[in-house]
């Protein structure tokens, strides 16, 4: 991986309360690449999102992005950051008293003093390029998920930002909507030459459109690699993961007591009623 | 059998426990207030210190204050006017038992801008219109439209809660003051065309009665006040709404419920001061 990445996430540590959720994450995404963090439900993938938004702050660690210790930002240092970065939430967060196109056209109305015609001009092209540019007079309520999806990519890259983060994009699509999600996110990524990190637990599309790919586990980094790699790791969890097997070392039951223990049919254990 | 202090021990144990477990949640509940009297109060100067924003692009404030204040009007004036109506019922009715039923107009118009407008209208303003501020805010977050605003570098206290705020101390005094118009409108449509009062007596009468400086001022001075209170209660509600539709909905009901008891305590204690002023 590259000498100088865009983010360096080095052993963070980060909890809710007293439950540790990640227990000395580290990780590196170069420059123009595509990176998935992957991982079962609650296992710290959102969290982390966060930590590198400066949504949040690491107990333990070090999160920079493009060269800035983002934890140590004030409220304004940190706009500033964000003004060159981007987040794709899972349902899209579109605005849902704005039509289509002044959801896109948002970000260009508060951080520019472009003329309106040429707020125009780029929230068509950007529309155009996720194939909505038609649905530009619609209001959230009238779009399927995929197409709100699709419009809060648009809004995501309209100030062509430096890196976008994406938190379960494929999230209830079908399986076309998520092709077309995907498509986009690769595409869109080479094409304005940024920087993107995918938080999914969709294996077979985030394998086709990432260049490198972290596996979280147990609030660690359990493996990493290329997809080809990934695919074929001999790491029981990822593996377990991967090839979708319902048993292993992420069990299939919840902690419980003994069944029969539950039905009655044996005593319990520390239980001295008569 | 006689019951034995050792056979009513265990009630007596039980009695405490409970005792002492009501005590624990008065003072949590006493402890809770406490800390959100406490959030609130950040919350407030927060919204302040952003609201720079709101009155250089009025234009947000202007679109909340359409939907604060416009919309709420039809309930406004409906009920301003059958207040008014019924005080002019009531009035009349013990007015003439001693043959004053002109001062029908002094009665409705002293009841109505010292006290019952700024009152009613905050108890429906926080109703229509507090309700919906919270929702709208409560929704927002549990939509995540908060947060991405704030990643977007867009602050949403200045671009959200702020020009809500002012919207709703914008709001307030007018709608307050369109009630105790339609309430003086409704006391002379009882008083004069149904009931026969002199139209001349109901308004020199009221005229002369009503003082604009510890009168009227006095009511726009409350509606003011409960204004700030019913939109920063409204806003910080929302705000701090756990992102459920259980939370949004618990939040809603905090706002109309606390905005009712704030408004009536904030009237008492602002009546006190008037009246010891006056």
């Amino acid at each position: 991986m590259s000498a100088q990445p865009l983010v360096d996430v080095s052993d963070v540590h980060f909890g809710y309360g007293r439950e540790p959720i990640l227990r000395g994450v580290s990780l590196r995404v170069p420059r123009g690449s595509v990176v998935g963090i992957m991982g079962g439900s609650g296992c710290g993938k959102t969290t982390l999102l966060r930590l590198i938004s400066g949504q949040l702050r690491p107990r333990q660690g070090a999160v920079r992005v493009a060269g800035q210790d983002v934890p140590s930002l004030d409220g304004e240092a940190l706009y500033g950051l964000r003004r060159r970065m981007s987040m794709l939430f899972q349902f899209g967060a579109l605005f849902t008293d704005l039509s289509v196109f002044d959801n896109v056209a948002f970000p260009l109305r508060e951080h520019t003093s472009l003329p309106e015609a040429m707020v125009r001009d780029l929230v068509l092209m950007k529309l155009e390029a996720v194939g909505l540019r038609g649905a530009q007079a619609l209001m959230p309520s009238e779009l399927s998920g995929g197409m709100a999806r699709r419009v809060a990519l648009a809004r995501a890259v309209v100030m062509d930002p430096m890196l976008v983060l994406y938190d379960e994009p494929f999230a209830g699509l079908d399986p076309i909507a998520m092709a077309v999600v995907g498509t986009l996110i690769r595409k869109l990524n080479d094409m304005l030459g940024a920087t993107s990190i995918i938080v999914t637990h969709d294996v077979h599309e985030s394998l086709q459109i990432v260049d490198y790919l972290y596996f979280l586990a147990g609030g660690r980094v359990a493996g990493e690699g290329a997809p080809e790699s990934i695919r074929a790791t001999p790491t029981p969890v990822v593996r377990q993961f991967v090839h979708g097997e319902i048993d292993g070392p992420v069990p299939y039951h919840y902690p419980a007591p003994g069944y029969a223990e539950d039905l009655g049919l044996a005593p319990a254990r520390g239980d001295h009623r008569a | 059998m006689p019951k034995t202090w050792a056979s009513r021990r265990p009630e007596a144990i039980i009695v405490l426990e409970g005792s002492r477990q009501g005590v624990a949640r008065i003072g949590r509940h006493f402890i809770d207030l406490v800390w959100r009297v406490g959030a609130l109060s950040r919350f407030l100067v927060l919204v302040l210190l952003a609201s720079g924003t709101s009155f250089r692009r009025f234009r947000l404030v202007v679109r909340e204050v359409y939907f604060e204040g416009v919309q709420s009007l039809i309930i406004i004036v409906v009920s301003g006017l059958f207040v008014g109506m019924v005080l002019g019922l009531q009035g009349y009715e013990t007015l003439q038992k001693y043959g004053a039923q002109e001062s029908i107009g002094v009665l409705v118009a002293l009841s109505l801008v010292r006290e019952l407008g700024p009152v009613v209208a905050g108890l429906l303003f926080a109703s229509r219109a507090g309700s919906a501020i919270t929702a709208e805010i409560g929704l927002m977050k549990a939509t995540e439209q908060i947060t991405a605003m704030d990643m977007m570098a867009v602050s949403p206290m200045a671009r959200v809660i702020a020009p809500r705020f002012w919207a709703g101390v914008i709001s307030m005094p007018l709608l307050a003051a369109l009630f105790s118009a339609m309430g003086v409108f409704g006391g002379y449509l009882v008083g004069v065309v149904l009931l026969g009062v002199d139209a001349g007596a109901f308004w020199s009468q009221m005229q002369a009665a009503v003082d604009f400086r510890y009168d009227v001022l006095n009511g726009v001075v409350k509606s003011f006040v409960f204004g700030i209170a019913v939109s920063a209660i409204a806003t910080f509600e929302g705000f701090d709404a756990p992102p459920t539709a259980e939370g949004v909905s618990g939040a809603t009901t905090r706002t109309v419920v606390s905005s009712a008891l704030v408004i009536l305590a904030l009237d008492l204690v602002l009546t006190a001061f008037m009246l010891r002023q006056g």
